[in-house]
C-alpha cells in the first residue's frame, strides 16, 4: 500500500468497478473460444474461461467495503460477504465435472474418429454417409 | 522414472505429510477454513503425485476400480444417511442438532459426518478420473 | 412421522439409489433398485399432489434453517403436477428398460446406465421441488451432466458428437442462469424465489435486472431447446439408446419449461411480464419453431430425427400458450406440457421396440411392419394421431385449449397457424404409416415377430393414458387450469 502513495497514487487506485470488467472481458474471451475454435478441447478451454468469469463476477459482489475474509476471528467487525463463495465453491465443483466429463467425450470422439478437430469430424461423417 | 532415485525418495518423504495435511484440513473444517472438498482433492493429489512416480500399475493395485468406485458411492450414502438418520431422530433432513441430546454436539457430529462423506467422494472422484484419463480404461 | 418430510423424500429416493447401483454393479439389482426408488418417488409425488390441492402448497425447510437463510423446499400444486409427470414417465420407461438395454447397452455398464438415470430423475425432481434460485442451478446441473453422459451411450459414434455439443450448448445455457441469478442476487440480496418476488418489484426497472431477465430467457431457452437455441437436440435425440431419448425427450425439456414458468411467473409475477418485452418475442419464436420443426420433419428418413424435430415444433405449442399470458393461454400450455410428455414418450418406446427387432429406425427399413408387429405399430399409430391433435386423443385437447385461447385474445392467424403445423404432423406421421402399412415385403422380413410384452405393456399404458386423458379430461384440465390461475395470481 506504502508502494502505491510513493509512486503518487491513493491507497486502493483501481477503479472500483475493475472487477466487473474483468469478469466480462474474461467471459467474451471464453465464449468467443467456444463459438469460434474448431478443436474441441479449445472449446472445453473456453467453456472454462468462461466459468470463470462469472465466478469472478460473483467474488467480486460478496466484497464488503473494509471486511477480512469471512472467518470468525476475535476483535473482527466487518466481514465479506461468505454467501456468494460458498455458491461458487459449488459452481466450481459443478465446472470440474463438465470439464472432466468433456474431456471424457473428446477421448472416446478421438478413439471413434481419430481427430479432434470438428471439421474433420464432419468430414469423416459425410465420408461415411456417401 | 525408475531411474530417478531423488524423485523416489522424495515421493515416499512427500506423501505421508500429503496425506496427514488433506486429514488436518478435513477434521479441522469446523473451527477454520478446510472441509471436505479441499481434503478430498488434497489427499487425491498425495495419489496423483505417487502414480506419477511409481506409474499406473503400482496405483491400480493400490486402488483397483472396484475399490474407487466403491468409495465413490460410499461417500454419497454417508452424506444422503446423516440426513436420513437426522430425520430419524426427529429433525429435519440433515437438522444436524437432532443428532445428539445436546445440539451443540449435534451440529459438530453432523458436520463432521457429512464432511467426511463429502471428503471420500471428492478423493474418490478426483483419483479414478486421473486413473482413467491416465489408463484411457474402457470402462470410465 | 414420515409424512412431514414426503418433500425431501421425493428427492432423498432416488439420490440415495443411485450409489447403490455404483456400489453394486449387477444389472438385475440394479434395475431393482431403480424401479423400486421410481416407483417411490411416483407415490410421494400423488400423496405431494394430492396434500397440496387439498391443502396449498407446503414447505420445507433443510437442516431447520429457516427460509430465507437455509434452502427451502417449496411444492406448490405446479411443482406437484411437474413431480407426477416426470415420476411417472420415468418409471413406466424403467419397466420398458431391460430389454431395450440389453441390446443397445453393453453389460459392463448397464449398471452405470440406471445410475445415471436415477441422478437425472434426482435433479428433475429436485428442480421441480426446490425453493431456492441457486438449488435450482444445482439439480439443472446434476440432471444435464448425467444426461450428456447418457446420450454418450448411444452405439453410434455420432453420439459422442451429439453429447459433446449438448455439454457445451447446456453448459452456456446452465452459466448465463447463474449470471443472471448472482445479478438478481447482488440487487436484492436472496437467493429464496418467494422472497425474490417480494423483492424485485422495487428494483424492476434497473437496467441489471433487466439483463438478468435476458440472460435467463436465453439460458433457459437453450435448455428448452426453443427455436433458435435447438441444435443440439436432434442428434441428442436421434443416436441416444431408444430409452434415454423416450425419457429426455418427455422429461427434461419439460423441466426446463418449468423453470421458464418459475422464473416468469413467481419470479418476476405476471404484471411485471407483461410491462416488458418478453411475452411477443417467445410468441415468435414460438411460431417459428412450430412451423419450421413440423416442416423439416416431412423430409427426415430416420424416425427418430423425425420425433425430435416433431418435439421442437410441441415445444413452439408450449411457449406459444405461455405467451398469450391468459389463463386459458397457460392453461393450455401446462396440458400440452403432460400431454406431449404421454405422446412422445409413447412414441419413442414403440421406436425402441422397433429397434429391438429389427436394429434400425431408417423409415425405409419399416416396410411391413404394420403386419409383422401389429401392436406396436398400432401404438405408434395412436400416438401420432395425438401428435396431430385427432379428437379422442389427448393432442386434442390442449390444441383445442392453444386455438380458444389465440381466439380470446383475437388473433386468429396464429390459430390457423396451429391448424397448419397439426396438418404438418399429419404429413410426417403418415410417412411413417404409409411406409409401414402399405408398402410390404412379406417374404423379407418374415422372421419379424411382435415386441415382447414387457416392451408392450408399458408402451400400451402410455398408450392407453394418451386416450384415457383425450376422452375423460376432467383431472388434467383442472389440475392445469389451477396452476394456471396460480401463476396468473401474482407471486406468491
Amino acid at each position: 500500500m506504502e508502494f502505491w502513495t510513493e509512486i503518487g497514487l491513493p491507497a486502493f487506485a483501481l477503479p472500483g468497478l475493475l472487477n466487473y470488467w474483468v469478469a466480462i472481458i474474461l467471459m467474451m474471451i471464453g465464449f468467443y473460444t467456444v463459438m469460434a475454435h474448431e478443436n474441441l478441447i479449445k472449446k472445453v478451454i473456453g467453456l472454462n474461461i468462461f466459468q470463470a468469469a462469472v465466478f469472478v463476477l460473483y467474488i467480486s459482489m460478496a466484497k464488503v467495503d473494509g471486511g477480512t475474509a469471512p472467518i470468525l476471528g476475535d476483535d473482527i467487525e466487518v466481514y465479506s460477504n461468505p454467501l456468494p463463495h460458498v455458491l461458487i465453491l459449488t459452481a466450481i465443483v459443478v465446472g470440474i465435472a463438465t470439464t472432466a466429463l468433456g474431456l471424457a467425450l473428446i477421448v472416446r470422439i478421438r478413439d471413434a474418429y481419430g481427430t479432434i478437430e470438428e471439421e474433420e469430424i464432419r468430414a469423416a461423417e459425410q465420408e461415411a454417409g456417401t | 522414472m525408475n531411474s530417478h532415485s531423488v524423485v523416489r525418495v522424495v515421493t515416499k518423504l512427500l506423501m505421508p505429510f500429503i496425506f496427514i495435511y488433506a486429514l488436518y484440513v478435513q477434521f479441522h473444517g469446523d473451527f477454520g477454513p478446510g472441509g471436505g472438498f479441499q481434503a478430498g482433492v488434497i489427499f487425491a493429489s498425495g495419489f496423483v503425485l505417487y502414480t506419477l512416480v511409481f506409474g499406473l500399475e503400482n496405483a491400480r493395485r493400490v486402488a483397483p476400480a472396484w475399490l474407487t468406485r466403491t468409495a465413490l458411492g460410499l461417500g454419497v450414502l454417508i452424506f444422503a444417511g446423516t440426513g436420513i438418520a437426522s430425520m430419524i431422530y426427529g429433525g429435519l433432513y440433515l437438522d444436524y442438532s437432532a443428532l445428539a441430546h445436546d445440539p451443540h454436539h449435534g451440529q459438530h457430529l453432523g458436520i463432521l459426518i457429512v464432511e467426511l462423506g463429502v471428503g471420500i467422494t471428492v478423493a474418490a472422484a478426483m483419483i479414478s478420473l486421473f486413473l482413467v484419463f491416465a489408463g484411457q480404461d474402457k470402462d470410465d | 412421522m414420515i409424512f412431514s418430510h414426503i418433500p425431501v423424500l421425493q428427492v432423498i429416493v432416488p439420490l440415495v439409489a443411485a450409489p447403490l447401483c455404483v456400489i453394486f454393479p449387477f444389472r438385475k439389482f440394479c434395475w431393482t433398485v431403480a424401479l423400486a426408488a421410481t416407483l417411490t418417488s411416483l407415490w410421494i409425488a400423488l400423496t405431494l399432489l394430492i396434500t397440496v390441492y387439498a391443502h396449498g402448497p407446503i414447505t420445507y425447510e433443510l437442516g431447520g434453517w429457516a427460509a430465507p437463510w437455509g434452502i427451502g423446499y417449496r411444492i406448490d400444486i405446479l411443482s406437484a403436477y411437474m413431480t407426477v409427470l416426470v415420476s411417472l414417465i420415468s418409471s413406466v420407461i424403467l419397466v420398458f428398460s431391460p430389454r431395450s438395454i440389453g441390446a443397445e447397452i453393453s453389460n459392463a455398464r448397464a449398471h452405470l446406465f440406471y445410475t445415471l438415470y436415477l441422478l437425472n430423475l434426482t435433479g428433475l425432481l429436485g428442480i421441480a421441488v426446490t425453493g431456492d434460485a441457486f438449488n435450482l442451478f444445482v439439480f439443472l446441473e446434476i440432471s444435464s451432466l448425467s444426461s450428456y453422459a447418457l446420450i454418450a451411450m448411444g452405439q453410434d459414434r455420432r453420439a459422442l458428437t451429439a453429447a459433446f455439443q449438448y455439454l457445451i450448448m447446456g453448459t452456456i445455457g446452465a452459466t448465463f442462469y447463474i449470471i443472471a441469478v448472482g445479478l438478481m442476487y447482488a440487487m436484492t440480496g436472496t437467493l429464496n424465489i418467494a422472497d425474490l418476488a417480494q423483492r424485485l418489484p422495487e428494483v424492476m426497472e434497473t437496467r441489471t435486472i433487466l439483463v438478468a431477465l435476458a440472460f435467463l430467457i436465453v439460458g433457459i431457452g437453450l435448455k428448452i431447446a426453443l427455436f433458435p437455441f435447438h441444435g443440439w437436440l436432434p442428434n441428442a435425440y436421434t443416436y441416444a439408446p431408444s430409452v434415454v431419448s423416450a425419457f429426455l425427450a418427455a422429461t427434461a425439456t419439460k423441466v426446463a419449461v418449468y423453470i421458464l414458468l418459475r422464473i416468469l411467473f413467481s419470479v418476476f409475477g405476471p404484471d411485471a411480464v407483461a410491462a416488458m418485452p418478453i411475452a411477443q418475442p417467445l410468441m415468435i419464436l414460438a411460431l417459428f419453431a412450430m412451423t419450421i420443426g413440423s416442416a423439416v420433419a416431412i423430409f427426415q428418413d430416420d424416425a427418430k430425427r423425425l420425433l425430435a424435430y416433431s418435439s421442437i415444433a410441441q415445444i413452439g405449442y408450449i411457449i406459444l400458450g405461455i405467451s398469450f399470458l391468459s389463463v386459458t393461454g397457460l392453461t393450455g400450455g401446462i396440458l400440452h406440457l403432460f400431454n406431449h410428455a404421454l405422446m412422445k414418450s409413447a412414441l419413442f418406446l414403440s421406436l425402441g421396440a422397433v429397434f429391438y427387432r429389427i436394429g434400425s429406425v431408417q423409415i425405409s427399413d419399416m416396410a411391413g411392419l404394420g403386419r409383422r408387429m401389429p401392436w406396436t405399430m398400432a401404438a405408434f399409430v395412436v400416438g401420432g394421431m395425438s401428435l396431430v391433435g385427432t379428437p379422442l386423443t389427448v393432442g386434442f385437447i390442449s390444441k383445442w385449449y392453444l386455438i380458444r385461447a389465440a381466439l380470446e385474445s383475437g388473433w386468429w392467424p396464429i390459430a390457423v397457424l396451429v391448424l397448419a403445423s397439426s396438418l404438418l404432423a399429419m404429413i410426417y406421421i403418415w410417412r411413417v404409416v404409409e411406409i409401414a402399412y402399405f408398402r410390404g415385403h412379406p417374404e423379407a422380413g418374415a422372421d419379424i415377430k411382435e415386441a415382447p410384452l414387457s416392451m408392450l405393456v408399458p408402451i400400451w399404458f402410455l398408450t392407453g393414458a394418451n386416450i384415457y386423458f383425450g376422452i375423460n379430461t376432467g383431472d388434467t384440465i383442472t389440475a392445469a387450469r389451477a396452476a394456471a390461475t396460480m401463476l396468473l395470481g401474482g407471486p406468491q
